[in-house]
């Protein structure tokens, strides 16, 4: 299949390998990290009119979906935060390696590794959506929380143990890095073989070993096996979306999982946010009463009984129509595959309603971002009410309608027949239905 | 390639060629074509809508398209508003207050409102729906839904096709 290799190209090739740049972008994120977590502590209480909130849950959290996720994979891994501290600690250095490493080392237990805690820990942020969402202070807690967890484990266990197994919003971008149009993968696998030293697995805070590299859910594209490869043998591709999903890929039973948990969290999402059912939001909000208890009874049935339910069955009935017999483990991990474009259009699709009509909150909190009454750049101060058009509808239609297209064709690829593929287009048509209904019925 | 294995390649890119643009004709049309609504005489209609944090009683409303729709809103607790998407309509109710404004309903589709003055922390959120008619999208949406399947199939035997051919 086609791909351009960027390290083709001399002054990208040196910009990749150069660790400046990418430090830059990671100190800027930094300091919005850290200035967000100020303004959730100390700013306004009303969610709206503060930084943190606005910032982290229409500006980044769209940009994340709409840009960095459909554009770039996992590129936002690669200048995120989070891990900063803890890996300088690791490596013993700030901007390049060093000679005094702090930290245990040790290897992260293998009963927990997968993507199961990534999507419990979704599962988690959906139950409490609509109070982080919408609570500033709550926000900065659980960023203070986040970076120090990251910290404390990158002291105990080796490489990003956070970001690989824990970190719900690597999770997401994992799975659906899949469906992106960046790779880091070999240019000739003969080069690597004959290559004794493994200097690019040693350097992988991800502990990927690009020889082996199938899959980008799991490459958080930080350049290091780049920089460090002696043979100049690593490259850096720009793809055809979603080169991840094809017959021979391998997947495992915790991407159907992680997969399941994000389609239920939209279809949530969806109705929580963007729905008419003020019931439904109060119940959401009101964490530790009887409406909320029945709230999240229903997310967890929905989201760990009926949807896997329902792709079960449609998988076995694949699985049995098939002329090549799996057992439903190995078909409930190969179908996961299914569950990447479908979620991300469909987040796709709700992110577009929730950025449309929300993005008039982002230049006021630019101008106040604590809500103190600040008007800093003389820009408006009062949020408009913001509006969904005809446009918008029309283009959540398109953008779910395109999903199914091409949940059809992955279906279809990685299906023995067209009869074959029949179960799990039913699974996805009925899901981008409910979402259709969501968000404009 | 020879001249047998090249033609029927050649056959699927022209058909590529052919279906192509027809599957696109199609999807500007379901999505755009005018579809007439079921006749109704306009009326004259009184909804009473109650505003607490963070909700709308009733959240969804349903009138016919031409009707002339007064709203009456009251607020329960704190100061709410109420803004109308599409439609140059907003009210303002002080608590225990009812304040009333109209509307003729002349687009059809279904639109949300939105409390329109900061009533809290889930105010961006507190949302309602009206129906004017008939909701022709969802219809339009789901007929797309159906066209994106048959699309999909359509282009994986093209790809099959032209792959089997050779064709690059």
């Amino acid at each position: 299949m086609t791909r351009l290799d960027l390290t083709r190209f001399p002054k990208m090739n040196a910009a990749l390998k150069n660790r400046w740049p990418q430090f830059l972008l990671r100190a800027v994120t930094l300091a919005g990290f850290t200035f967000t977590i100020l303004a959730g502590l100390m700013g306004s209480v009303v969610g709206s009119h503060n930084f943190a909130i606005i910032f982290v849950w229409i500006a980044w959290w769209t940009a994340l979906k709409l840009f960095f996720i459909p554009f770039g994979g996992r590129s936002w891994c690669s200048i995120c935060p989070i891990p900063m501290a803890g890996e300088w600690l690791q490596r013993g250095g700030i901007l390049e390696p060093g000679k005094k490493k702090v930290g245990s080392g040790k290897r992260w237990p293998r009963f927990l590794r997968g993507n199961w805690l990534q999507a419990f820990g979704f599962l988690l942020i959906g139950l409490f959506s609509a109070v982080t969402l919408t609570s500033s202070k709550i926000t900065a807690i659980v960023l203070l929380a986040i970076i120090l967890l990251s910290l404390v484990l990158s002291l105990i266990f080796e490489r990003r143990a956070f970001c690989s197994y824990l970190c719900p919003i690597g999770g997401f971008t994992g799975l659906y890095a899949q469906a992106g149009p960046v790779e880091v993968r070999v240019k000739e696998a003969e080069v690597c073989a004959a290559h004794s030293e493994k200097l690019c697995y040693d350097a992988c805070p991800w502990g990927q070993y690009p020889l082996a590299l199938k899959s980008s859910a799991n490459c958080g594209l930080c350049m290091e096996c780049l920089r460090v490869c002696p043979k100049d043998n690593i490259a850096v591709n720009l793809r055809p979306w979603g080169s991840d999903l094809q017959a021979d890929t391998r997947h495992n039973l915790s991407e159907a999982f992680l997969g399941l948990v994000m389609l239920a969290s939209a279809l949530v999402d969806s109705a929580i946010f963007s729905g008419p059912w003020g019931n439904l939001k109060m119940a959401a909000y009101t964490i530790g009463s009887r409406e909320w208890f029945l709230f999240a009874g229903i997310f967890m049935v929905s989201a760990l009984i009926l949807l896997p339910g329902f792709y079960a069955l449609c998988v076995s009935w694949a699985n049995k129509l098939g002329q090549k017999k799996r057992t439903l483990q190995q078909a409930l991990a190969r179908y996961s595959q299914v569950l990447v474009p479908l979620g991300l259009m469909a987040w796709i699709a709700f992110t577009i309603s929730f950025a449309f009509v929300k993005f008039g909150y982002v230049l006021p909190v630019i101008s106040d971002p604590l809500g103190w009454g600040w008007n800093l750049l003389g820009l408006q101060t009062k949020a408009g009410v913001g509006q969904s058009s005809a446009f918008v509808q029309i283009l959540q239609v398109i953008v779910l309608a395109a999903g199914l297209f091409w949940t059809t064709r992955v279906t279809r690829r990685i299906s023995g027949s067209n009869r074959q593929s029949i179960p799990l287009i039913l699974f996805s048509s009925v899901f981008t239905l409910g979402m259709l209904w969501l968000l404009i019925g | 390639m020879d001249a047998n294995s090249s033609h029927p390649a050649k056959v699927a890119r022209s058909k590529l060629w052919f279906y192509g643009p027809v599957f696109v004709v199609i999807v500007l049309l379901i999505l755009l074509v005018p579809l007439p609504q079921a006749a109704s005489t306009p009326t004259d209609r009184t909804i009473r809508i109650e505003a607490s944090r963070f909700q709308f009683v009733p959240g969804e409303i349903h009138v016919n398209p031409g009707d002339k729709v007064t709203v009456e809103l009251i607020s329960q607790d704190v100061v709410h508003g109420l803004s109308l998407d599409n439609y140059n309509f907003n009210l303002q109710a002080e608590p225990g207050q009812i304040v009333t404004g109209t509307f003729i309903a002349n687009q059809s589709g279904v639109f949300r409102f939105r409390c329109s003055f900061t009533c809290g922390n889930l105010h961006p959120f507190m949302i309602g729906k009206l129906t004017v008619g008939s909701n022709y999208l969802l219809i339009r949406g789901i007929a797309l839904a159906g066209l994106a399947v048959a699309g999909a199939f359509l282009s994986m035997w093209f790809s099959t096709t032209r792959h089997s051919q050779g064709v690059r």
